[in-house]
């Protein structure tokens, strides 16, 4: 697949908390955790982000709880790809689970508005501003296999168990 | 090439010899989820196509995070949870029952060498157990509740070798918030964390879970405390690592010159001896959560507060960490002696650590709080500032009216300080 979208960069250490604030949580509807997606951080992102854009972070993004509200909070308000130079673990496991592709570069210059096109099958991202290409850390083919299939849930209803 | 603790449970729950850095399928012995997660679990179950959960024994719910129900929207949620349990034969705490972690081992949910799942990040609190027990998210949740398996990958492994003796005042909280504040947010990315020496023996259950419990904190998958010295109502084998075990990093702290420790405003890992940050006014203390709100937890308050009246700016708040753990306080007159010092009790459960209700602070205010995590806006309110502390700082900087030290709790009265 290939994306292509606006970058929103932020920096290291981007917590759950930031993605989506614990008092928003509760609820079923996605939407609903659209609305608020990074509201402590950055009260402007929800109406800059237009549909496709790409959000960057640094290190450690998507730390501290395992709420999978924060890559659904995300991927409703229309973030089509997170890359980051490395991500927390849950947060890592839980955005491939629900469909939110991810890419890790461990070292990038991207800037916020800078065009960003990404191939998620090869990993290729390109800074199409800063003419700069970088290629991702390559996913596990498990994860491969479970983004491939639009998410964990469509995997076990297809497969009923896990293949490694 | 030895096993590390990590390596010899997942090689047993994986029917083979795993080893850090490969990948495998593991038999989970529970898992857990809490009225933030369940309910996107149940979703998640439902989108797979379950239909019974693979063992209905092994799977808890508990309704935690917010409850008492604050509104309808989260009422419906629980409403969702207690249908979905008596409907699949799951263990459901309800109400006031507890904090999910606490009632997994207060109850016997988890075992010495289980390996265990949870939707929640402080499921590394079972560690204390010598259990691995890691945060996963709902629909990872789900699976396992269709399969009774995951997959997973074998972690690397740190050992921190804890020597000497912790000094009157200085507890589990401050030992492993200085961790946090060395290794840092992300110290520990994806590895499991053995915590072994001579400085863990005498550890109580209760100080050996608050130091499980921030593994989290440096983003470690597990963590992992020796059961040398813990006493249980039972007997277990107690794991040891292979001699020639391979550790990515082994670290030494000798705790005794430990001074009691705080994080400060917004980062866990932003730690500094009190000494630095003693004098800040502090408008809301809160003893309770996963870390630190267990009996010996509020004893250590009772402690410093008793027969005194906590400052008159200050309100304190304090969520025993379940049912048991209260019944036991009012029993033994620490419920009493708080509550004369002017401390308010809530419902058992995770009271305001998560920002949802029960203590929202106001703009610009201060909390001081026993529990985990102090990131912008974690209480409910991104302009307010959170320190985090051990609960004898808390009940010391609630008397004081600012973050105070609580060694001189016990030498000199508070108006000499």
């Amino acid at each position: 697949m290939h994306l292509n979208g606006n970058a929103h960069v932020y920096g290291d250490d981007i917590d759950t908390d930031r993605i989506i604030p614990g008092k928003y949580t509760k609820t079923l509807n996605l939407n609903d955790l659209a609305d608020h997606v990074l509201e402590d951080l950055d009260p402007d992102f929800r109406s800059r982000l237009q549909s496709g854009d790409i959000l960057v972070g640094g290190s450690n993004f998507g730390c501290g709880s395992s709420r999978e509200q924060a890559p659904l909070a995300l991927k409703a308000a229309g973030v089509s790809v997170v890359i980051a130079k490395s991500f927390a673990r849950i947060f890592y496991r839980n955005a491939i689970n629900i469909g939110l592709p991810l890419v890790e570069i461990p070292h990038h210059e991207i800037n916020s508005q800078d065009e960003i096109s990404v191939d998620l099958e090869s990993g290729r991202v390109v800074n199409e501003t800063a003419s700069k290409e970088y290629v991702g850390t390559k996913m596990p083919e498990v994860m491969i296999s479970i983004l491939n299939a639009g998410g964990l849930a469509s995997y076990l209803k297809t497969n009923k168990n896990y293949s490694i | 090439m030895g096993k590390t603790i990590a390596e010899k449970i997942l090689s047993k729950h994986s029917g083979k010899s795993v080893s850090a850095g490969e990948l495998t399928i593991v038999m989970v012995d529970g898992v857990m989820a809490s009225d933030t997660t369940a309910p996107l679990a149940i979703k998640a179950f439902e989108d797979m196509d379950g239909n019974q959960v693979w063992n209905p024994s092994k799977v808890t719910f508990v309704i935690d995070h917010a409850s008492p129900a604050p509104n309808e929207r989260i009422a419906n949620l629980h409403k969702i949870m207690r249908e979905f349990a008596v409907e699949k034969g799951i263990r459901l705490y309800d109400v006031g029952e507890g904090i999910c972690h606490q009632l997994m081992i207060e109850k016997g949910h988890v075992k010495p060498g289980n390996l265990i799942l949870g939707a929640d990040s402080h499921t590394c609190t079972y560690g204390a157990l010598g259990a691995f027990s890691t945060g996963v998210g709902s629909t990872d949740l789900a699976g396992v509740m269709l399969t009774g398996k995951t997959w997973m990958k074998v972690p690397e492994s740190i050992k921190i070798e804890l020597t000497g003796t912790l000094q009157q005042g200085v507890s589990a909280k401050d030992l492993i918030l200085y961790l946090v504040g060395q290794l840092g947010i992300a110290g520990a990315n994806y590895k499991s964390i053995e915590f072994c020496g001579e400085a863990i023996i005498p550890l109580s259950l209760d100080s050996r879970m608050t130091i499980a419990n921030m593994a989290i904190e440096m983003g470690a998958k597990a963590g992992l405390v020796s059961t040398n010295g813990l006493k249980l109502g039972y007997s277990f084998e107690h794991l040891e690592p292979d001699p020639d075990a391979f550790y990515e990093q082994e670290l030494q702290f000798d705790v005794s010159k430990l001074e009691p420790q705080v994080s400060i405003p917004h980062s866990p890992d932003d730690v500094r001896n009190i000494t630095d940050v003693q004098g800040v006014p502090v408008q809301q203390a809160f003893l309770g959560s996963c870390t630190n709100g267990r009996l010996e937890d509020l004893h250590e308050a009772a402690n410093i507060l008793r027969g005194k009246t906590i400052h008159p700016q200050v309100r304190m708040l304090i969520a025993p960490a379940s049912k048991d753990v209260y019944l036991k306080a009012l029993r033994d007159g620490t419920a009493e002696t708080l509550t004369l010092a002017g401390a308010s009790f809530l419902t058992s459960g995770c009271g305001p650590c998560v920002g949802t209700h029960l203590g929202v602070p106001g703009n610009e205010e201060n909390i001081i709080s026993s529990s985990n995590r102090n990131f912008r806006g974690r209480m409910g309110n991104r302009n307010s500032n959170i320190y985090l502390a051990s609960p004898a700082v808390v009940a010391y900087s609630a008397l004081q009216g600012k973050i105070a030290d609580p060694r001189y709790a016990m030498e000199v009265e508070p108006e000499c300080i």
